[in-house]
C-alpha cells in the first residue's frame, strides 16, 4: 500500500504527460491505429481503471512501446494480447476473456433478461384479459342501425 | 467556538432524529395525533440544526480556520473563495455532512409540502427518513467528525486536490447527493406503504414528484460529473465505466424504471409490489454506491480516502436500511393485491418491457462492477472489467429499449394494436434509416455500428416527436398535459445524448504532435499555429500556457489557450484544456510535456456533436422538471377515494 | 409458497453481496493488488546489460544454476527500495543468498552511486534503463522481488518492499528448501 502511494506520488510529480506521446507513435498510420485500438483494451497495471492508452504512468509507456514493437514485428492482435497476458495475467485485459471463471460475468446480464422475460411472458399468458368480444354479426349490425335510426 | 457550536448542533440533530424516528411511528401505529404531529416539528428542527452544523463548517473553511483538522487537510488560505466553499464537501467528512444536510432538508420538505398526505403516511415517511438520518449523523459523529480540532493549529493548510478545484466539480457532488438522497424519500414512502399494507393510485401519485425531483437532480449530477471528466482528464473521454460512475448509474437506472412503473400503479393499479421494490432499490443502490466509493473494497480513479473501519460501518448501515427494507418487503409485499388485467401488447406491457430492460442494464452494471471482487475472493484470480466489456454487454441491451421507447407511448392502456402505433411512426422510421445510411456512407464508412447507433439516436428524437406532433395536429396542444410534454422532451433528449456519444466516440479525429513556437500543422480543415508558450502565475498555481491560433484559408478562426498548471502547495500538475465549441462540435486542445529545445506536445481533438451529450442530459432533466410541474401533481394530494374512482386515461 | 420465495429473492441477493463485502473487508483484501501469473512457471527471459562496468551481461544461465536465486528490481529514486535494502544486505552476507539486482529505469551511474553508499548485496547486477526486462518479468513498479528455484521456476513474487516477516517466513525456508 505504501509503495502504491509512493508510486502514485512519483507518477504525479514526475510524469503528468498525457498518455500517448508523439515520439512513441509508429510512422505507419494503419499499424499505429491498431496499436491505439489494442492500447484501449489493455489496463495500465499501476493506475486504477485506466487503459494504457489513457495513462501517463511509466509502466503504461513501456507497455505501449511493447505493443508497437510486437506489431512492427508482425504479430497479430491476439498475439499481442497473449504477450501481455503471459506477463500480467487476465488482469491486464479490460475486456475479460470468456472462460470458466468469467461465464457468470458474461452471461449474467442476458440470463437475467431471459429468465425474467420468460417468467413475465408465461405470467402474461396465464393471466390474459378475456379476448375482445366478437364483432357484431351482420344481423346484429342491422338491428343496431335500426335502433339508432329510431 | 463556532466549530464547537457546529459539533453541538450535530449532536442535538442526532437526538432530534432519534425522537423523529420513533415517536411518530408509534403514533401512527396507535392513532395518536399528538405523537404523529411531533414528526413535522422534529423534521423542521432537525433540518435547522444540520443547517447550523453545515454553516459552522463552511464558516471554518471560508475564514481558513486551521485549528479545525478537516480544514487543515483540505483547504489553504491562498485558495479562491469558490473552492474554499466547495472544499467543504470535497472530502469524506464534509461530503457526509452534505449528505446529512440534504437528507434533513428533504425531510423538512416532506413536512412542509406533505400537508395533504394522510397523517399516518406522513408520520411514517418522516420517521423512516429520520431513521436514515440517525445512521448518517451517528456515522459522522462517531467515525468522521468534521469538527475535530488540532492543537497547535498549523500556519496553513494542505490545500484541496487540484483536480477538484474546478467549477464543474464544485457543484457535481451537491447535485449528485440531491439525487441519491432524494431517493430516500421514495424509499421512505415504499416502507411506509408496506407498513400500512396499502399501495394504490394515490400513493403512486404522492411518491411521483419526489422520484421525479431526485431523478432530475441525479441526471444533472451525473451529466456534470461526465462533463468534468471530459474537459479535465485531458483526452476527451466522457464516460469511463469506473466504479464511481457505475455507482451513480445504477440508482439512475433503477430510478428511471421506478418513474415508469409508478405510472402503471397510478393509472391502472397494477405492478404494485414491483414498484415498491424499485422504490426500495433506488435508494439501496445509492447507498451501495456510497459504500463502494468509501469503503475501499474496490479501487477507482476518484475514490475518497478509503478506510476499512468506515467501510464496516457503512456496510452495517447498508444492511440495516436495505436488508430491513427488503425483509419487510418479503414479509408484506405478497399481501399486496394485484390490480387491473392487461394484454401483453398494451401501454402496461410496454412499461413492463421498459422495466425489464432497465433492470437488466442495472444488473449488468452491478455484476460488472463487483465481479472482480467476487472472483478474487473465490478463486484468487484477478480480472479487470472495463469499458470494452460494458460496451459489449450494456449497449446491445439498449437497442431494444430504444426501439421500444418510441412505440410504448403510442399504445393504449389495457389492450392495444401494435400495427396502428407502428404506422404512426413510419415517417420517423424512414428518417432514422436514412440517417443511418447517410452516416454509414458519408461520415465514416468503417464505423458500421456507429452508424446504426446514430440511426437509433435519430429514431429516438423523431419517434418521440411523432406522438407529440400527432396530438398537436389534432388541435390538442392546449389540453396537452405537462407530463406528456415533459415525457416527449426527456425521450427526445435521450436521442440527443446518443447522437452526441456516437459523434464523440466514433467520429472524432485527433492530432498529437510535438510543436515549437512558430510551427504549424493542418488539422480537421484548420491551419493550426503555435504562436507562443508563456509562463503565468495564478492565485495558487503557476502555469505554462500555449497560444494556438486556428485559421481557415488564411482567415483567423479562433485562438485556443491550453495550460499546464502546477499547484504549488500539493506539487501536482493539472492540464487545463481549452475548448472551442459551436454546439455542433468541440475543438479541444491540451498542452503536454515539453521545453524550448524539443518543443511541446500538443494534442488537438475534433469531437463532432460532443456538446450534445450534456445538452441532451440537461434537456432530459428539463423534461423531468416540466413533468414535475404537471397540474395533477401541483393541485396537491388527491383524496384516496377521488383517485380511485377516476378512470384511467 | 412458491410466490413467497420469489419475494425473498432481493433479500437473498443482498445477503450474498453483503457476505462478499464483509469477507473482503475482514480478510483485508487489497483491491489494488494485481497478483502475479509468473508463480509456478519458468522465469522469463533474462537478458540485460551489467550495471557494474567491465562485467558480462546477465543471461538465463544465472537462473538455471541448480541453486535458488533471488531477483530484485530496484531503483535509486525509489524510497521503499531504501527500506528493504538492509534485508538484502543481510541475506547476502549472513545467509549467503545469491541475489540478482536489476536497476529499473535508473541511470547506471546513479544506481552505482546508490549501491556504493548503502552497500552492494548483489552478486550479479543488471541495468534495465528502458524497462524492457521489467516488462518481460511482468513488473508493475519497483521494488519487486522474485524467488526462482534451481530449475528456473518462479516460486514467489513480491510486489512492493519485502519485510522482516517475508524474510523469516518465506525467503529463508525457500533458500533452505530449494537447495
Amino acid at each position: 500500500m505504501k509503495r502504491l502511494v509512493a508510486l502514485l506520488l512519483a507518477t504525479l510529480l514526475v510524469a503528468p504527460a498525457l498518455a500517448v506521446e508523439p515520439s512513441e507513435m509508429l510512422p505507419d498510420p494503419a499499424l499505429e491505429g491498431r496499436a491505439r485500438e489494442i492500447g484501449r483494451e489493455l489496463r495500465c497495471v499501476v493506475c486504477q481503471n485506466q487503459s494504457i492508452d489513457d495513462s501517463a504512468a511509466e509502466v503504461a509507456r513501456d507497455m505501449r512501446r511493447a505493443v508497437r514493437e510486437r506489431l512492427s514485428a508482425g504479430d497479430k492482435d491476439e498475439q499481442v494480447f497473449a504477450y501481455m497476458v503471459a506477463r500480467y495475467g487476465d488482469y491486464v485485459l479490460l475486456k475479460p476473456p470468456f472462460k470458466a471463471g468469467t461465464w457468470a460475468l458474461w452471461l449474467g446480464g442476458p440470463l437475467v433478461l431471459l429468465v425474467a422475460g420468460g417468467a413475465l411472458l408465461i405470467a402474461a399468458r396465464r393471466r390474459k384479459l378475456p379476448v375482445a368480444p366478437a364483432p357484431l354479426s351482420e344481423e346484429e349490425q342491422r338491428r343496431l342501425a335500426a335502433l339508432l335510426d329510431r | 467556538m463556532i466549530p464547537e457550536l457546529g459539533h453541538f448542533a450535530l449532536i442535538l440533530a442526532l437526538a432530534v432524529a432519534l425522537v423523529q424516528g420513533t415517536l411518530p411511528l408509534l403514533g401512527a401505529a396507535r392513532g395518536d395525533d399528538r405523537l404523529m404531529a411531533l414528526g413535522r416539528t422534529a423534521a423542521l428542527t432537525q433540518a435547522l440544526l444540520v443547517i447550523v452544523a453545515f454553516g459552522a463548517l463552511t464558516q471554518a473553511y471560508v475564514t481558513s480556520d486551521f485549528s479545525v483538522a478537516n480544514v487543515v487537510a483540505n483547504s489553504h488560505s491562498a485558495k479562491p473563495l469558490l473552492y474554499k466553499i466547495s472544499g467543504v464537501w470535497g472530502n469524506h467528512e464534509g461530503s457526509m455532512l452534505l449528505w446529512a444536510l440534504i437528507l434533513a432538508l428533504f425531510g423538512a420538505a416532506v413536512a412542509i409540502f406533505g400537508a395533504g398526505l394522510p397523517d399516518t403516511l406522513r408520520s411514517r415517511v418522516l420517521a423512516i427518513q429520520a431513521l436514515i438520518g440517525v445512521g448518517f449523523l451517528a456515522f459522522l459523529l462517531f467515525t468522521s467528525n468534521p469538527f475535530e480540532r488540532v492543537s497547535p493549529p498549523p500556519l496553513d493548510g494542505n490545500g484541496l486536490n487540484p483536480l477538484l478545484q474546478d467549477p464543474g466539480l464544485a457543484f457535481h457532488p451537491p447535485l449528485l447527493y440531491l439525487g441519491y438522497v432524494g431517493f430516500s424519500v421514495t424509499y421512505a414512502f415504499g416502507i411506509a406503504a408496506l407498513l400500512e399494507g396499502r399501495v394504490d393510485a394515490a400513493w403512486a401519485r404522492w411518491v411521483r414528484p419526489w422520484t421525479l425531483a431526485a431523478w432530475c437532480f441525479l441526471t444533472l449530477g451525473i451529466a456534470l460529473g461526465s462533463w468534468w471528466a471530459y474537459y479535465i482528464l485531458g483526452w476527451g473521454g466522457f464516460w469511463f465505466w469506473d466504479p464511481v460512475e457505475n455507482a451513480s448509474l445504477m440508482p439512475w437506472l433503477a430510478g428511471t424504471a421506478l418513474l415508469h412503473s409508478a405510472i402503471v400503479v397510478e393509472k391502472r393499479d397494477a405492478l404494485k409490489s414491483w414498484t415498491v421494490l424499485l422504490a426500495i432499490l433506488a435508494f439501496s443502490l445509492s447507498l451501495l454506491g456510497t459504500f463502494l466509493v468509501r469503503s475501499g473494497v474496490l479501487t477507482s480513479v476518484h475514490a475518497f480516502a478509503q478506510d476499512p473501519a468506515r467501510g464496516m460501518f457503512i456496510l452495517a448501515f447498508l444492511l440495516l436500511v436495505t436488508g430491513g427494507g427488503l425483509a419487510l418487503y418479503a414479509w408484506r409485499a405478497p399481501q399486496l393485491q394485484g390490480g387491473g388485467l392487461f394484454q401483453p401488447v398494451s401501454r402496461e406491457g410496454a412499461l413492463i418491457l421498459n422495466n425489464l430492460l432497465l433492470c437488466t442494464l442495472a444488473a449488468t452494471v452491478l455484476l460488472g462492477t463487483l465481479y472482480p471482487l467476487f472472483l478474487d475472493l473465490l478463486t484468487g484470480n484477478k480480472v479487470s472489467v472495463g469499458p470494452p466489456f460494458f460496451n459489449a454487454t450494456f449497449v446491445p441491451i439498449c437497442a431494444p429499449l430504444f426501439a421500444a421507447l418510441c412505440v410504448g407511448p403510442l399504445l393504449n392502456w389495457k389492450r392495444a394494436e401494435l400495427w396502428p402505433a407502428l404506422m404512426k411512426l413510419r415517417l420517423a422510421f424512414i428518417v432514422s434509416i436514412v440517417a443511418a445510411i447517410v452516416a454509414a456512407t458519408a461520415i465514416d464508412s468503417r464505423a458500421t455500428l456507429a452508424a446504426v447507433a446514430f440511426g437509433f439516436g435519430v429514431w429516438l428524437i423523431a419517434g418521440s416527436l411523432a406522438g407529440f406532433v400527432e396530438r398537436v395536429w389534432n388541435g390538442r396542444l392546449r389540453t396537452l398535459p405537462r407530463s406528456f410534454i415533459g415525457m416527449t422532451i426527456a425521450h427526445a433528449a435521450l436521442g440527443v445524448v446518443v447522437l452526441g456519444s456516437v459523434g464523440t466516440a466514433a467520429w472524432n479525429t485527433e492530432l498529437i504532435k510535438t510543436m515549437k513556437p512558430g510551427d504549424t500543422a493542418a488539422f480537421a480543415g484548420f491551419d493550426v499555429k503555435l504562436d507562443r508558450i508563456e509562463n503565468l502565475q495564478g492565485p495558487n498555481y503557476i502555469a505554462e500556457r500555449a497560444t494556438l491560433s486556428l485559421s481557415v484559408d488564411g482567415k483567423p478562426y479562433t485562438v485556443l489557450t491550453p495550460e499546464r498548471r502546477l499547484f504549488t502547495v500539493q506539487r501536482r500538475q493539472v492540464a487545463e484544456t481549452s475548448i472551442h465549441t459551436n454546439l455542433l462540435r468541440d475543438i479541444y486542445a491540451t498542452l503536454g510535456e515539453g521545453g524550448a529545445e524539443g518543443g511541446w506536445v500538443i494534442r488537438l481533438y475534433y469531437n463532432p456533436l460532443a456538446p450534445w451529450i450534456w445538452l441532451g442530459a440537461a434537456l432530459c432533466a428539463l423534461g423531468g422538471f416540466v413533468s414535475l410541474s404537471d397540474r395533477r401533481l401541483r393541485i396537491g394530494a388527491p383524496s384516496r377515494t377521488r383517485v380511485l374512482t377516476q378512470p384511467a386515461e | 409458497m412458491n410466490r413467497h420465495l420469489l419475494f425473498l429473492l432481493p433479500l437473498a441477493t443482498l445477503a450474498l453481496m453483503a457476505g462478499f463485502f464483509a469477507w473482503s473487508l475482514l480478510a483485508g483484501r487489497d483491491p489494488a493488488s494485481i497478483g502475479s501469473v509468473l508463480v509456478g512457471r519458468p522465469a522469463p527471459r533474462l537478458e540485460v546489460k551489467a550495471l557494474r562496468e567491465a562485467e558480462p551481461p546477465l543471461t538465463d544461465a544465472l537462473l538455471k544454476s541448480g541453486k535458488p536465486v533471488i531477483v530484485n528490481f530496484f531503483a535509486s529514486w525509489c524510497t521503499p527500495c531504501l527500506a528493504e535494502h538492509p534485508l538484502f544486505a543481510r541475506l547476502a552476507e549472513r545467509d549467503g543468498a545469491v541475489i540478482i539486482g536489476i536497476a529499473w529505469k535508473n541511470k547506471p551511474e546513479e544506481a552505482r552511486a546508490w549501491l556504493k553508499r548503502l552497500g552492494d548485496p548483489y552478486k550479479f547486477a543488471g541495468a534495465d534503463l528502458e524497462g524492457r526486462t521489467g516488462l518481460d518479468w511482468g513488473l508493475s513498479g519497483v521494488p519487486e522481488t522474485y524467488l526462482v528455484d534451481g530449475q528456473g521456476i518462479v516460486r514467489r513474487h513480491f510486489r512492493g518492499p519485502i519485510t522482516e516477516r517475508d524474510v523469516n517466513e518465506t525467503i529463508m525456508p525457500f533458500l533452505k528448501g530449494a537447495k
